[in-house]
């Protein structure tokens, strides 16, 4: 069975953000990793790119297939995971303790427009 | 349409396989996961459901004279029990589809074809068959068909389901009687590595995949099927051949004898050949980790050169490389080139179609 964790925010897409003061760390969902199986490839935004909630930043891939990744926030990456550069797999091992971007938040008040945990598990069944 | 099923559908579905539609029908793509099932097929065995593959058997005094008719190798001579691979070709050179060819009596060939093909090959089997004393039969609806590949295959078709196949080389196949019934069983697939290929009744193969999953071989499934295939540069048709793509631009010349007599398509390759390909596909082999996937476009110097057909990050190497279509002037080895992969362009470099070296028994 997937993790949820309380506290974050989700997207139906099976983004989370964590946000910490003015910062979001946005990753995929357990749920989306398991989905998916090995991931062997991610492709991330550069530092200083803009993203905007709802719009693709990336894409995380599988052997068969890429996935678009949907940002769930808007604002600046200010922080990419460059472990993720060489060890995708660590989004397998753990999902929420991997983030791929860490996004300076051009509105905060975004996040009422996602998920709660509680929410995003029901969303998952 | 709905799609069919095959003889082992049940056993996927028990197995908790992730089912998929191809070729017209709901085939397993992965049970647990394809890097684990690719392994097994390199390092030990596996077995495959591969039952959606399309079979016709042509026989009748003319049944020889056709088949060099309609395929690109060339059987003239061939002892009974060998195999051949080739293609059969529309007038213009483009593929119809990619086959093996059975010699099982001097008057009796079996053909097998790939399942999304089966209805569209057998038409035109039958219509350029009518200029011949032949007769055809689609009989993909009968045979049940399951591979067994990986190194360890010899000794497991041995022990696990009595057929003694040490004798058998690469690319020949036998008949054996066995439970009652008799078996095809041929020293061929489709990973790079060695193995067989039994065609049974319904029956026998349900027993046989069962007895093979008991004795502990990993079931794979499409997905690592296309992965060991893609690593030692076999092509598959619909994506390397297509019907506007000919072997000779898809580097299959030697399976294309232009030597023979005459053969459907033969004029149109001759011509080809003379004048030189304008485009070929080639290996490419990325710098870094990103995917080329099927579709993706192949660019030099901001413009579009090819499009990839297959890609992967290997499972084997680690390396992110695919085959595409070039046009000609980019398809020397050694060429840098680049592959946009989500807006990005990534730098590569022609190479190879072999990515990872066959295994076989010879």
């Amino acid at each position: 069975m997937a993790k949820v964790i309380e506290g974050l925010y989700y997207s139906e897409s099976h983004e989370y953000v964590k946000v910490e003061g003015e910062y979001g760390y946005v990753g995929i969902t357990d749920y989306a990793q398991e989905q998916l199986g090995n991931v062997v490839y991610v492709d991330m935004p550069e530092v200083d790119d803009e993203v905007t909630a709802g719009e693709d930043f990336g894409a995380v891939e599988s052997v068969k297939a890429a996935s678009d990744l949907i940002s769930p926030v808007s604002g600046v990456v200010v922080e990419i995971n460059e472990d993720l550069e060489d060890q995708p797999e660590l989004i397998n091992q753990d999902a929420f303790g991997t983030w791929i971007m860490k996004v300076k938040l051009s509105d905060p008040s975004e996040v009422d427009n996602l998920l709660s945990a509680a929410d995003y598990e029901n969303c998952c069944k | 349409m709905t799609d069919k099923r095959t003889c082992l559908y049940d056993k996927h579905i028990a197995l908790g396989a992730k089912m998929v539609p191809f070729g017209g029908f709901e085939m397993p793509i992965q049970y647990t996961d394809i890097v684990d099932e690719h392994n097994a097929v390199r390092k030990a065995c596996g077995v495959f459901d591969v039952s959606h593959m399309g079979e016709v058997l042509v026989s009748g005094a003319e049944a020889e004279k056709f088949v060099q008719y309609i395929f690109t190798n060339d059987i003239a001579g061939a002892p009974i029990g060998k195999i051949y691979y080739g293609m059969m070709l529309h007038e213009n050179g483009g593929t119809v589809d990619d086959l093996l060819v059975y010699k099982m009596a001097d008057d009796k060939f079996f053909l097998v074809i790939n399942a999304a093909n089966i209805d569209k090959d057998y038409a035109w089997i039958e219509a350029q068959a009518k200029a011949f004393n032949v007769e055809t039969v689609n009989q993909s609806d009968i045979y049940g068909q399951i591979a067994v590949q990986g190194p360890d295959s010899e000794k497991v078709v041995a022990e696990c389901l009595g057929l003694a196949c040490e004798e058998l080389a690469f690319y020949t196949f036998k008949t054996i009687d066995t439970e009652g019934e008799i078996l095809i069983v041929s020293r061929t697939g489709y990973t790079g590595e060695d193995g067989f290929e039994i065609y049974g009744s319904h029956a026998y193969i349900q027993n046989a995949w069962d007895k093979l999953i008991a004795y502990g071989v990993k079931p794979c499934a499409l997905g690592c099927r296309d992965t060991l295939r893609f690593e030692v540069g076999l092509p598959l048709y619909g994506d390397e051949l297509t019907d506007e793509i000919t072997p000779l631009e898809a580097g299959l010349g030697m399976f294309v004898k232009l030597d023979k007599e005459n053969f459907i398509g033969k004029e149109a390759l001759a011509k080809q050949k003379a004048e030189g390909l304008t485009r070929k596909i080639v290996g490419i082999e990325l710098a870094g980790r990103a995917i080329p996937r099927h579709g993706y476009d192949v660019v030099v110097e901001d413009k579009v050169v090819g499009t990839v057909t297959t890609g992967y990050n290997s499972i084997s190497t680690g390396k992110s490389v695919c085959m595409a279509m070039v046009d000609i002037e980019y398809a020397k080895l050694d060429t840098p080139v680049q592959i946009r992969i989500h807006k990005k362009l990534q730098d590569g470099v022609v190479c190879k179609k072999r990515f990872y070296e066959k295994n076989y028994k010879k």
